[in-house]
C-alpha cells in the first residue's frame, strides 16, 4: 500500500470544521468516490474534527490518498495534544458523551468507513485514524 | 535459450508460402467459423501475425515469449482472442488459430533442414514449445474476454431487473427479482432514493415477491432504505414477504415495527392510493 | 472570541403568513447552526407563527450537530405551538444519517417546500379543528 498524495490540516475553531469538510470533499471526489461515500467520509471527517475542537483543544487531520494493488482509498488522521479518553470502549458507544451531546460522534464514524483505529490515553492526547475504500 | 536459426531461416525465406499452407489448413479445419468471421478477416488476421511472428523469431528469445520483443505478438493475440469470445467462438476455435500454423512449419523445416535428424528434432521441439506458449496465452487471453463479457452482462442486468416504475401519481414501485448480495441492494436503494427526488412521489412500494432469500445485511440495508426515505419525506411499503424471509427477519432480530408491509404488491398499492387520497372503485354498471 | 464578526452572519428567516420559511444554502459553522436556532425560536414567538420549514435541499452534509440542532428545533418550536418540516433533504444525506444513527425523532419531513407547505397547512388546519371542538364542547356543557 502506497501514499500517493497527502496534506496535513490544522483544526482549531469551528471555521476549521467546516475547511476540513470541503478539504475532504474535494480529495474524496479527486479520487473518484460515489457520491453517497463521499457524503459518508465528510460527514465522519465532521465529527472528529468537532471533537478535537470540542475536547482535544486544537490539534490536527493528516489527509493521504492510498493506492493499494487493486484499489484506492483516503485515509484520515485525526491527532490532538489534550486530554486523551479513558476508556475508549465507553467512549465508542452511542450515547456516551461529555459535552452534552447525541454522543453520536466516535460510534458514528466508525460506522461511516471501512476502517477505524483510535489511540488515547488519559494525559497523552487521542489519534483517531480512518479509512475508506473506494 | 536464443533464437532458432533454422525457424528464422523458414520464415523469412518462405513467409508467404507458410501463410498460404496455413490458410488453407485455418479453411480446412472443422474449428472454422464461417458463420462468424469472413475468409477476408481471417486472411489478414494470419498474415499480420505471422508478420509479427518472423520479426520477434528473428531478434527474439523463444523460450522466454514474456519478453520486450514479444509484445508486438502478445498484443495482437490478445486482441484477436478478445474478439472472437465476444463473437462467440469457443477456447478451442480460438486457440485452434496458433495451433494450427505448427504443421505449416514443421512442413517447410522438414524440407529445409534435410537429413539432419538431430537439427531436425531441435528446431521442430523449439518451435512447438513457442507455439504451444503462445496458444496458452490465446487461451487465457480469451478467458479475460468471457469474463469481461460477464461482467458486462451482469451490469446490464443488474440495470435491467430492477426498474423503479411509476404506478401511479406519487406512488413508485420497485420490483426485486432474483438474489440479492449487499452490494447490489446498496445501488439499488440509492437508485430508488433518487427516483423518489426526481419524482416527487411520497410513496415507494419495494416489492420482494421475486427474491429467494435475504440475509442480515440485505435485511438491514431494506431498513435503512425505509428509514432514509422517511428522512427525505416519502414512506416505503414492503411487499412480497415470502414465509421463509418472515421467519428469516424475525430470526435475526431485525426491527420491522415502524415499517409498513403488505402481502401482496396489490395490497401495498392500495394502501398507497389511500394515502395519497384516491381508491379503487368497481365502475357502477359492474357492482 | 469573533462575537462582532460573527454575528452579522446569520441565516435569513422569511415569514410568508402564519408560516416561517428557511432555506439553508451555506455549509454551516457551529455558531451559524446555534445562532439559527436562537434566532428561529425568537422569531416564532415574535410573529405568532403557526409552522416553520426549514428546507435544507442544498446541504451536502448534515452530520450529528446539525441533526441535533434540527431535532431541537423541531422540539422548541412545538412547545411555542408551532410545527416544523424539514424539506429536501438528499438521499445521499439522508443515508448517511441513517448509517450514522440519527433518525430525528420528532421532525417532520418532506421532499420539497410544496409538499412541505402542504403538510404544515394540513397538520394547522386540523390542530385548530380540535381546539374549536374544544372551545364549543367546553361552552356546551
Amino acid at each position: 500500500m502506497a501514499v500517493v498524495k497527502h496534506e496535513t490540516r490544522e483544526i482549531r475553531s469551528a471555521e476549521d470544521i467546516v475547511l476540513v469538510r470541503q478539504a475532504v470533499r474535494a480529495w474524496a471526489i479527486e479520487l473518484g468516490f460515489r457520491l453517497v461515500d463521499q457524503t459518508k467520509l465528510v460527514t465522519a471527517a465532521s465529527e472528529l474534527a468537532r471533537n478535537i475542537v470540542d475536547y482535544g483543544g486544537g490539534g490536527t487531520v493528516v489527509i493521504e490518498a492510498l493506492n493499494d494493488a487493486e484499489r484506492r482509498g483516503l485515509r484520515l488522521r485525526f491527532e490532538d495534544h489534550g486530554p486523551g479518553i479513558e476508556d475508549v470502549d465507553t467512549a465508542l458507544r452511542d450515547g456516551y458523551t461529555t459535552g452534552g451531546g447525541l454522543g453520536l460522534g466516535l460510534g458514528g464514524a466508525r460506522r461511516l468507513v471501512n476502517e477505524f483505529e483510535i489511540v488515547s490515553a488519559p494525559g497523552r492526547g487521542t489519534r483517531v485514524t480512518i479509512t475508506r475504500w473506494r | 535459450m536464443p533464437t532458432d536459426p533454422w525457424l528464422a531461416h523458414i520464415v523469412s525465406k518462405f513467409e508467404s508460402e507458410i501463410l498460404a499452407d496455413w490458410i488453407q489448413h485455418q479453411l480446412a479445419a472443422d474449428t472454422l467459423r464461417r458463420d462468424l468471421m469472413s475468409e477476408a478477416e481471417l486472411v489478414e488476421q494470419s498474415r499480420a501475425f505471422l508478420g509479427l511472428l518472423r520479426e520477434a523469431v528473428q531478434k527474439g528469445n523463444l523460450a522466454d515469449t514474456t519478453g520486450p520483443e514479444w509484445t508486438p505478438v502478445r498484443e495482437m493475440l490478445a486482441c484477436v482472442s478478445r474478439a472472437r469470445a465476444k463473437q462467440g467462438f469457443t477456447a478451442s476455435e480460438t486457440a485452434t488459430f496458433v495451433f494450427s500454423l505448427k504443421q505449416p512449419l514443421f512442413a517447410r523445416l522438414r524440407g529445409e533442414v534435410g537429413t539432419d535428424v538431430d537439427a531436425l528434432g531441435d528446431a521442430v521441439w523449439r518451435t512447438t514449445v513457442l507455439l504451444d506458449k503462445l496458444g496458452l496465452y490465446t487461451a487465457e487471453s480469451y478467458q479475460k474476454g468471457r469474463e469481461e463479457v460477464i461482467a458486462r452482462q451482469q451490469q446490464e442486468m443488474m440495470e435491467l431487473s430492477t426498474p423503479v416504475v411509476k404506478l401511479w401519481e406519487g406512488i413508485l414501485a420497485l420490483p426485486l427479482i432474483g438474489t440479492l448480495d449487499s452490494a447490489r441492494t446498496q445501488i439499488v436503494m440509492e437508485n430508488l432514493l433518487e427516483r423518489i427526488v426526481e419524482t416527487g412521489a411520497s410513496i415507494a412500494i419495494i416489492d420482494i415477491t421475486g427474491v429467494p432469500t435475504v440475509d442480515t445485511l440485505v435485511a438491514q440495508h431494506l431498513l435503512k432504505t425505509v428509514a432514509a426515505a422517511r428522512l427525505m419525506g416519502a414512506d416505503c411499503i414492503i411487499s412480497g414477504i415470502r414465509p421463509q424471509i418472515a421467519q428469516t427477519i424475525v430470526h435475526l432480530g431485525v426491527e420491522l415495527t415502524n415499517v409498513i408491509t403488505k402481502a401482496t404488491l396489490a395490497d401495498a398499492f392500495t394502501v398507497a392510493l389511500e394515502r395519497t387520497g384516491a381508491t379503487i372503485a368497481p365502475r357502477s354498471g359492474h357492482v | 472570541m469573533f462575537e462582532s464578526g460573527s454575528s452579522v452572519e446569520r441565516i435569513p428567516i422569511l415569514k410568508m403568513g402564519s408560516y416561517l420559511l428557511v432555506t439553508i444554502q451555506v455549509d454551516m459553522h457551529d455558531r451559524l447552526a446555534t445562532s439559527l436556532q436562537d434566532d428561529l425560536t425568537a422569531r416564532i414567538v415574535e410573529t405568532r407563527a403557526r409552522g416553520v420549514l426549514i428546507d435544507i435541499s442544498s446541504l451536502e452534509v448534515v452530520d450529528s450537530f446539525i441533526g441535533r440542532m434540527l431535532g431541537n428545533i423541531a422540539a422548541m418550536a412545538r412547545v411555542l405551538d408551532a410545527e416544523t418540516v424539514v424539506v429536501g433533504m438528499r438521499p445521499a444525506v439522508a443515508i448517511t444519517l441513517v448509517e450514522l444513527g440519527l433518525s430525528l425523532p420528532g421532525v417532520r419531513t418532506a421532499l420539497n417546500v410544496d409538499k412541505g407547505m402542504e403538510l404544515l397547512r394540513g397538520s394547522v388546519e386540523r390542530v385548530a379543528k380540535v381546539n374549536s371542538r374544544g372551545r364549543r364542547q367546553a361552552r356546551d356543557a
